[in-house]
């Protein structure tokens, strides 16, 4: 059972791995990434299941913390273009049309 | 027929039924078009497909420590999933991507787009901002919407 598990597992790990490499967008990849975490997740509970050692779930459940944290890492350096840091010249893809108007605004309610 | 073949077919019902959910979700990842189409896809792999096998998993190895940690990663795989699922449409939305199919139907006029779903521009530029080192009235991304709106009073 757990062998078959196993099996099924693979094949949508290398199916996932098609839409990884072959995503037009930044997006498809960052999700096929995380359903692959997701998949591995599976795969080594099956895994250690199948061969008899089930401390493999250990691993596991921390493989799926680690997933989700670097999911939300990946996402939030492609959009800030940091993690953390709060560096004097920041960068930030932002839409430009709609700040300038607010800056010109802002300034003939001042005027 | 005994309880434990019950629960043993029980559990190959669980596994076979998860394992055809992760390969309807990852076919569905690769055959769909649309980045909008495949999150559906994603999401059948994180809920089904992971909940059914693990559950499948539960059922396979009788009650021990072993329940408890598959217990364990159900539960962190429900919460981290939909809200990974959730941060990666968020950023795809906050960045200009639209589904293909409603934009075409809104240009031909088969449905009418509310002002929020509206996508802004076709590809959305990469600005690089500069923030003053003499602390300057040009606002920052961060608290861009605030003083904008305290200078409009």
């Amino acid at each position: 059972m757990f062998a078959f598990a196993t099996a099924a597992i693979s094949v949508c790990m290398i199916l996932l791995m098609i839409r990884l490499f072959a995503g037009p967008t930044l997006y498809d990849r960052v999700a096929a990434l995380n359903q692959f975490g997701t998949c591995t997740v599976l795969f080594i509970g099956a895994c250690g299941l199948a061969f008899g050692r089930p401390d493999f779930l250990d691993i596991a459940l921390l493989y799926a913390l680690i997933n989700f944290v670097g999911t939300i890492a990946v996402l939030k350096f492609f959009r800030y273009r940091r993690l953390g840091d709060e560096p004097e010249e920041i960068e930030m893809i932002v839409d430009t049309s709609e700040d300038e108007a607010d800056v010109e605004a802002s300034e003939g309610a001042k005027a | 027929m005994s309880w434990e073949v019950f629960i043993d077919a029980l559990a190959w019902l669980f596994v076979l039924s998860g394992s055809f959910f992760l390969f309807i979700g990852s076919l569905g990842m690769v055959r769909l078009k649309d980045f909008w189409a495949r999150i559906h896809a994603a999401s059948i792999i994180d809920s089904a497909g992971a909940g059914l096998l693990l559950f499948g998993m539960m059922l396979g190895t009788g009650f021990s420590l072993i329940t408890v940690k598959l217990v364990l990663i159900v539960l962190f795989l429900a919460i981290t999933g939909p809200t990974a699922s959730h941060a990666v449409v968020n950023a795809a939305f906050s960045i200009g991507s639209r589904p293909k199919d409603l934009l075409e139907d809104a240009t031909e006029g088969v449905v009418e787009l509310p002002e929020w779903m509206q996508q802004k521009s076709e590809k959305p530029e990469v600005v690089t901002k500069r923030k003053k080192a003499s602390g300057a009235k040009k606002p920052t991304t961060r608290n861009r919407k605030p003083a904008a709106k305290k200078g409009t009073k």
